[in-house]
């Protein structure tokens, strides 16, 4: 195979977040980047949260989609660009809604918590909903009701 | 700049406070796991914890690169008079009105220290930094709503509010004990010391006080609980540390 970095990012668009099945790494911002040299391809991600526990996995899901295809590799992490939910793609804020996450929504570089509170219900799309608490089942959600529709919901948090 | 052996040494002292209280709060504040008055509380705890102990995780990284040992080494082999936390993160979790008072004290100063080193011109550390201010703004937001909401909530929830207060902010000068290195640290650009930030923490916290229509506990002696900058400890931090490494210690060479 002929390496460049659109057909890499296209190897990396099948490598799904371990927890969120309907976004790929691309999608979600975490590839910081993709450095060809000669054979070999060198990756950079960089952690959603310094506390993720799934960012060892991803290291090691990209791997073996580069060896798969016979492509030698190197994977690491670094905080050079540090990651934020405006990272996401708009094709990653629909996949996140797809798995019934309410999508972060854009910032200005700074979150208030009324933004939080103002998240549109990912079932039926309300705007009359709640938050219930910033944190939630893993470090990137936060959990809402909709009183509208009357069922608790997710939502991808925003992170400046 | 070059940097100096000098500044090499106070570097280091730096980021080993700075590992050394994330990583012992986070274990700390895992033990409130499934032990929290309520659900939503329960989770918070949990994860502000696991955001602390993958800070620390980023800041023994840096150590590590600056060629100290591996980060589980470091954090699971030292004894409690190798350990650069402050006294404050070694207090045992207590009733849950002093872990969410030290909650919010502490959060506010790690907030601050963050948003001070983000300009650092010690790349590696303000790079982290940056990163962890945006963690740290819901640490914060979950420390004032608590606060906020005790304080206002009857007689008890505010006396016990109060009180916890009154232990807890002494406890908290610690975080900020001076160094013999800030001034160097300074005039490098490297870090502005532990005064300025704890000028600018006095002011953020009394304010959030104030407004909960609490009082700020007068302080006689700000150098109470000093010491554990340089290894002296209370006597709850090396059972803490036995308690954690007891399984690693069965086997270091486990493969997990």
């Amino acid at each position: 195979m002929n390496l460049s970095e659109s057909n890499i990012t296209t190897l990396l668009e099948q490598v799904m977040d371990p927890e969120i099945p309907t976004i790929s790494i691309v999608d979600l911002g975490i590839v910081t980047g993709i450095d060809i040299e000669d054979d070999a391809v060198k990756i950079t991600l960089t952690p959603t949260f310094s506390g993720c526990p799934a960012l060892k996995i991803m290291e090691e899901m990209v791997a073996d989609k580069l060896n798969g295809e016979n492509i030698k590799n190197e994977v690491i992490t670094s905080f050079k660009k540090q990651w934020n939910t405006n990272m996401i793609s708009e094709k990653g804020l629909e996949a996140l809604k797809k798995h019934g996450l309410a999508p972060p929504p854009r910032h200005k570089g700074y979150i208030e918590l009324d933004v939080l509170s103002d998240t549109p219900c990912p079932l039926c799309n309300s705007r009359n909903t709640t938050m219930q608490t910033p944190f939630g089942p893993t470090l990137c959600r936060s959990m809402h009701y909709c009183k509208n529709c009357l069922n608790g919901f997710e939502g991808f948090k925003p992170v400046s | 700049m070059e940097l100096t052996e000098r500044h090499v040494e106070g570097l280091k002292h730096l980021l080993y406070k700075m590992a050394d209280d994330p990583w012992i709060i986070g274990h700390i504040n895992s033990e409130w796991t499934g032990m929290v008055p309520i659900l939503e509380e329960d989770i918070a705890f949990s994860s502000m914890a696991q955001d602390k102990i993958g800070q620390s995780l980023a800041i023994y990284n840096i150590l590590h690169e600056m060629g100290e040992q591996e980060p589980d080494t470091v954090a699971f082999t030292r004894n409690a008079s190798s350990f650069h936390c402050s006294q404050l993160v070694e207090q045992p979790i207590g009733e849950y009105d002093f872990s969410l008072v030290r909650h919010f004290l502490y959060d506010y100063a790690d907030a601050i220290r963050f948003d001070m080193l983000s300009n650092s011109i010690f790349e590696p550390l303000a790079m982290v930094c940056k990163k962890f201010r945006g963690e740290l703004k819901y640490h914060t937001m979950h420390a004032n709503i608590w606060i906020k909401d005790l304080a206002e909530g009857n007689e008890e929830s505010k006396n016990r509010i109060q009180n916890a207060l009154d232990k807890a902010y002494p406890m908290a000068l610690s975080l900020f004990e001076p160094s013999e290195f800030d001034k160097e640290l300074c005039e490098a650009e490297i870090f502005s010391g532990e005064d300025e930030c704890r000028t600018i923490w006095e002011k953020e916290v009394g304010s959030v006080i104030v407004e909960a229509g609490l009082e700020i506990p007068q302080i006689s002696d700000s150098k109470e609980f000093y010491g554990g900058r340089n290894g002296k400890h209370t006597e709850h931090l090396q059972p803490l540390l036995d308690e954690m490494t007891e399984v690693f210690q069965i086997d270091p060479t486990a493969d997990w």
